[in-house]
């Protein structure tokens, strides 16, 4: 039963915003680690559950029949040891795919510490994998999780690229030959990993930096990032406020200029303030402002990446503008119609009966963006 | 006969969502380049059709050949439910004829138009893939269970939709129902009938009820985003979903849980402190013993370089305790508390507040000195956590003995030297904790912070805080 083909539906939506695609749960909440900044550490003493893998994968199919989910999302706590636990989560796995024949979508968080062996069966069962990286520095990760390394999870992270690849290449030789059968693909969703945001001193940049790191070196598909929120009966040294939401907004843009929009992540932190990213504007449009040189672009002729460039223009707006203006030169009007909001994008750009002029200055872009940020401030603080 | 091309052509297609005929139709009326303001189109049984056209029934033979692109955009705004969509898919297909690249042109107003009901087309077609919800009917005869939703679709889509929903449940009995048309999928056939009522189909299941323990505990009371959430899941879909039930109540009682969690999080704190807080001494010392045993104390290393130990001085019976972080260069030199630069300080405050600081019990977390030698000149070093640790005995010992009914710690490592453990005085300063023993603790800061201020306007506000400190601990001894 089951196709993982929409892997991007959402199922339902919580109020506060958040989309419900998986089954996400904890095989256990016990724990052996004592990670500062976690709910679940060893010296919390937060109420304690487990679920047997059974158990797990029948709630995931039950509710996989009803049309509530994607599939499933599994991690845990680590109990007696870190190999015993990933056996527990590799077993829920196999019930899933080898005795309930389910064809939905799994995504499991792998334990580092555990044997190499359990993480490539993990693997052969997952359609992700993910290894947290937790932290976003060495440092950081001493302080925090000491009984976490940094090389540890790093070398979990290129032992299952190694597989992925390696699982790839078969596939296409398999494919050349013309076998029937290609071989099953090791984690085909790629692997990810997240990042707790604010639970340490670490700046944008530190965390921008991390990010292009992994990225490079181990070809993870996404980097989450998780604003720390602040845990009752917290570890003293921890903030105690939270970090705003609207960082944890700023790192998901920035990273999206990067892996999408052609960014490489040095021109990000090179318009940092103080390494961190600005709050009121998003990092394209502080780009663009730091950047007045690269503008203006002529919508006629500019090539597709120096549009991606312009804020307010995303890859749909551009893709437009490219379809378009094949078949005839756009004029303003015309661009009015393929962006969503021309007023946006306006003193970026040229069409042939349209010059921004002063608008690209400094001072008038600083207006034009700067106050609107204040205004939606108010409004955030009246509500 | 009149002139063909002066006459209109009615086209009769037989219900609203008959995209078969329209498809037959267009592609015959194409092949004959009729043009579009010739052509009017209804539906059987509707009364749209006012001009007395005659109707058409001629089949052709001849092939139209349209690009790709435009026969996928006319195909998909063709389940949506405009009743005026057919002579706007007409005039673009008719348009695709000469203009081959016309659907991949989104500045051309009709192809705009069409992009418009394609979008809302696949938009509906998303939705129902995410909120169909099955419930489960069991087989009487022991048989497999049949899986039944029913979902309101805003547009034509329940059969264009059925692949997606028979990939994804092939080995399952399910049936979709909509008030317009309705699907089945039993061994490995589907059907499709008419449409039915909501009544027809059981409202509940047995695992709704986990889903909505689910739904309600992976949401997060103190991040309320409602119009995100509308946004993706109107309220149109909330009567079908098992989980939307729950909404109302998961708003309306989040601040409440946000704040229940905030005073929790405070009772844990204060139950931490609680339990970390004064440590009995087993047998209580008399205050002269304690003086004693503290000038000849080598718990740590710090009585090394220290001048002397500095206890604790005032009556033994204060009502008023207050305590301060270490003994500094003066105070090491007078064997006195507070009698150097923040003694002042203090001085002033307390005199500020009402507070005599002859009938209050004055001493420190730690009793040495601890220092750097620079040149000439002792810098004070902050004590460790063993420092204070170590010297907390004679701490608790004193606390016991003049049992007060106020206690200031000015600073965090008085905080900590009473407690036992750290607590950030950013969290606790302004309020007022009880202790086990009875009394009452309030921490404030330590005066030299106040002095090392640089900013004026920092410091009046800083001093401000400490004053209101210092005069709660009036009123309590007052009360």
């Amino acid at each position: 039963m089951g196709s993982s083909e929409g892997m991007g539906i959402c199922h339902a939506y919580a109020p506060d915003g958040r989309c419900i695609s998986l089954l996400k749960v904890l095989l256990t909440n016990y724990c052996m680690f004592d990670c500062a900044y976690c709910i679940n550490r060893s010296s919390s003493n937060v109420k304690r559950a487990s679920f047997t893998p059974r158990e797990v994968a029948d709630l995931t199919v039950e509710f996989y029949k009803r049309n509530y989910i994607e599939g499933l999302f599994l991690s845990s706590g680590i109990i007696r040891s870190p190999d015993h636990t990933m056996e527990q989560i590799v077993e829920v796995a196999r019930i899933l795919r080898d005795e309930y024949d389910f064809r939905g979508y799994i995504h499991l968080k792998t334990i580092p510490e555990a044997d190499p062996k359990l993480l490539e069966e993990a693997g052969r069962h997952a359609d992700r994998l993910s290894i947290n990286i937790e932290l976003p520095s060495r440092r950081s990760l001493e302080a925090l999780a000491p009984e976490k390394s940094r090389d540890g999870i790093e070398g979990a992270m290129a032992s299952v690229k190694t597989q992925i690849d390696g699982a790839k290449s078969e596939a296409r030789s398999a494919r050349k030959l013309r076998h029937r059968t290609p071989p099953k693909l090791f984690a085909p969703g790629g692997q990810s990993t997240q990042m707790v945001v604010g639970a340490d001193q670490e700046t944008d940049a530190q965390v921008i930096d991390t990010a292009a790191g992994l990225y490079g070196k181990h070809q993870l598909r996404r980097v989450y990032y998780s604003a720390y929120s602040p845990i009752p009966d917290a570890k003293a040294g921890l903030p105690v406020q939270a970090p705003p939401l609207i960082r944890e907004h700023r790192l998901y843009q920035a990273d999206w200029l990067t892996r999408f929009y052609g960014f490489d992540p040095k021109e990000i932190t090179a318009t940092l303030k103080g390494g961190m990213l600005d709050l009121d504007l998003d990092p394209k449009t502080i780009w663009a402002m730091q950047n007045r040189g690269f503008f203006p672009l002529d919508i006629n002729t500019a090539d597709r990446e120096a549009l991606l460039r312009v804020p307010g223009l995303g890859e749909k707006g551009v893709a437009k503008i490219l379809a378009a203006r094949s078949q005839g030169v756009l004029r303003y009007a015309d661009l009015a119609r393929l962006a969503a909001s021309v007023r946006k994008i306006k003193p970026f750009v040229i069409t042939p009966d349209w010059r921004p002029g002063g608008l690209l200055d400094a001072a008038s872009l600083e207006a034009r963006f700067r106050r609107k940020a204040e205004q939606s401030d108010l409004f955030a603080a009246a509500a | 006969m009149a002139d063909p091309a002066s006459r209109s052509i009615l086209v009769t297609l037989d219900a609203e969502d008959d995209i078969a005929g329209f498809r037959k139709e267009a592609r015959r009326l194409l092949a004959e380049r009729v043009p579009p303001d010739r052509v009017v189109w209804r539906v059987a049984g509707s009364e749209r059709d006012l001009f007395g056209a005659e109707p058409a029934r001629r089949a052709s033979k001849a092939e139209v050949s349209l690009p790709r692109a435009a026969v996928e955009l006319a195909q998909a705004a063709a389940h949506h439910s405009d009743p005026g969509r057919w002579p706007l898919l007409y005039t673009f297909l008719h348009r695709s004829l000469g203009e081959k690249a016309l659907a991949d042109n989104p500045a051309d107003p009709l192809v705009r138009r069409l992009r418009q009901m394609e979008k809302a087309v696949r938009r509906d077609a998303h939705k129902m893939h995410a909120f169909v919800r099955f419930k489960e009917v069991e087989d009487p005869g022991g048989g497999p269970s049949r899986y039944i939703a029913w979902f309101e679709p805003d547009h034509h889509i329940v059969e264009r939709e059925a692949p997606f929903f028979i990939r994804r449940f092939a080995n399952m009995h399910w049936a979709i129902v909509t008030p317009r048309r309705s699907i089945r999928w039993e061994d490995g056939q589907l059907r499709a009938g008419p449409g039915g009522r909501r009544e027809d189909v059981p409202q509940d299941d047995a695992f709704d009820e986990a889903w909505r323990a689910y739904y309600a505990s992976i949401f997060n009371p103190a991040r309320v985003k409602v119009s995100a959430m509308t946004a993706e899941m109107p309220r149109k879909y909330w009567r079908n979903l098992p989980e939307a039930r729950l909404i109302p109540e998961m708003i309306e009682t989040a601040s409440a849980r946000v704040a229940t969690m905030a005073a929790n999080a405070l009772a844990d704190e204060e139950r931490g402190i609680a339990e970390a807080a004064p440590r009995r001494m087993a047998a209580p010392v008399a205050m002269p013993a304690i003086r004693a045993l503290v000038r000849s104390c080598t718990n740590c290393p710090l009585h090394g370089p220290a001048t002397q130990a500095v206890p604790g001085e005032g009556p033994a019976d204060a009502r008023l305790f207050l305590v301060g972080e270490q003994p500094g260069d003066m105070e090491d030199l007078e064997g006195r508390p507070f009698v150097g630069p923040a003694g002042q300080v203090l001085n002033q405050a307390l005199e500020q507040a009402g507070l005599d600081r002859e009938r209050a019990y004055l001493t420190n977390a730690v009793k040495h000195f601890k220092f750097e030698l620079r040149g000439k000149r002792r810098l004070h070093r902050s004590p460790s956590a063993e420092n204070v640790d170590a010297c907390s005995e004679w701490l608790l010992a004193e606390h016991q003995a003049v049992a007060p009914a106020v206690t200031v710690t000015l600073g965090a490592t008085a905080l900590r030297g009473l407690l036992g453990k750290s607590v950030p005085l950013a969290r606790v300063r302004g309020t007022q904790l009880a202790l086990p023993s009875g009394g009452a603790l309030i921490p404030t800061f330590h005066p030299s912070y106040l002095l090392r201020l640089q900013d004026e306007g920092a410091r009046r506000i800083e001093e401000g805080k400490f004053l209101s400190d210092l005069r709660r601990a009036r009123e309590l001894l007052a009360a």
